[in-house]
């Protein structure tokens, strides 16, 4: 005899959440993303990552249609401040990385329309694991003007 | 727990004029301190690095416009304090800190706050149009001054200020390396006190307050 649709569907979804505990997803922890003004098309969002296993930060993409996400990394040395585009961030297991001002932050590129403190705004991170697996989460970050 | 890193940091290029200069603000800061009651000869101890003496005068011409179009010199500032620093729009960190830092300090100075001037200059004219600099600064502040020059105009100043910056290409679009460095120029618009951004709040606010104090008067 045939479930019905409903149970078929429960049974599904209980098998596919299962699956996703077995890749236990990365924590993210007080996101945010810093207000901008009409005319700005860049800024920067940040955040705390929090992995149960060695997992990497490999990409971030905005679904938004022309704007890029980069991950970056700010220096300090002297009183010279630099940036750069880096090719992702280690998140050993159990460590919370954060992603803050003055170190890592996810710089966006090409906003068509200011980010308005108080709304927010999706991001998808792309997440590889030691043994290769790729997996990405879907995340709104809070638009504020200040951490 | 911070040690008074004199020096620390300065790509100034001129470090011996700067040591004399540095020299020269001690020495009149003694002679300034009241005669006689022989209590304290100290001058007055900053936190942030001492540049009392640097030649970087009142009359100093930014050749820079604000968002409206007028030229600003330093000396329109006579009577306040000022902090000038350079940045950029695009700039996702040190930048819109800084500004935050000064607004909080604008707030926590009270009153005195209206004896103090924040001014930008923007080391990126490209992007950073008079309409969305304006924008960028008056929306941390809307007394915050702002201003752009042309590209000669913007090496020429911070040349003059001794600001290292450099156009980097990044990903998809560009950033500018730079030097992150805040000058303070007092009420007379002489300059006097070089902020580092790791500098503890409460201790740039101290500096300041003791700035606006002993340089400014109330109108």
């Amino acid at each position: 005899m045939r479930p019905p649709l409903p149970v078929t569907l429960t049974l599904l979804l209980a098998v596919l959440s299962g699956l996703a505990l077995a890749h236990p997803p990365v924590q993210v922890l007080s996101p945010w993303v810093r207000a901008t003004v009409p005319g700005q098309t860049a800024t920067g969002a940040f955040m705390t990552l929090s992995a149960s296993q060695d997992t990497r930060l490999v990409a971030v993409r905005s679904p938004r249609a022309g704007t890029t996400a980069e991950i970056h990394q700010m220096t300090l040395s002297g009183d010279v401040m630099r940036m750069r585009e880096i090719p992702g961030i280690d998140l050993p297991a159990g460590q919370g990385v954060a992603l803050a001002p003055g170190g890592y932050h996810i710089m966006l590129y090409g906003l068509r329309a200011p980010l308005r403190a108080g709304d927010v705004e999706p991001l998808e991170l792309v997440f590889r694991n030691r043994a290769g697996e790729r997996r990405t989460l879907r995340v709104k970050v809070p638009v504020r003007s200040d951490p | 727990m911070s040690s008074r890193p004199e020096h620390r940091g300065l790509r100034l290029g001129h470090g011996a004029s700067f040591q004399r200069a540095l020299g020269i603000g001690l020495l009149a800061g003694l002679l300034m301190l009241p005669g006689g009651c022989g209590e304290d000869r100290r001058p007055i101890a900053f936190d942030s690095t001492d540049i009392s003496g640097a030649d970087l005068g009142p009359d100093f011409n930014f050749g820079l416009r604000d968002p409206a179009g007028q030229v600003r010199r330093l000396a329109d500032f006579r009577g306040r304090v000022v902090v000038l620093f350079f940045g950029f729009t695009h700039c996702p960190d040190v930048c819109p800190t800084a500004l935050s830092r000064f607004a909080a300090i604008k707030r926590l100075l009270g009153e005195d706050g209206q004896r103090l001037e924040v001014v930008f200059i923007t080391l990126d004219p490209d992007r950073d149009t008079p309409p969305l600099l304006a924008r960028y600064v008056q929306s941390i502040d809307p007394a915050f001054v702002s201003l752009r020059g042309d590209a000669a105009a913007t090496r020429q100043a911070a040349d003059a200020f001794h600001i290292y910056f450099r156009r980097v290409d990044s990903g998809s679009s560009y950033t500018l390396d730079h030097s992150v460095l805040s000058y303070v120029f007092d009420g007379q618009g002489k300059a006097r006190l070089l902020l580092r951004p790791d500098q503890d709040l409460r201790a740039v606010l101290r500096d300041l307050k003791l700035l606006i104090d002993t340089t400014t008067s109330r109108t």
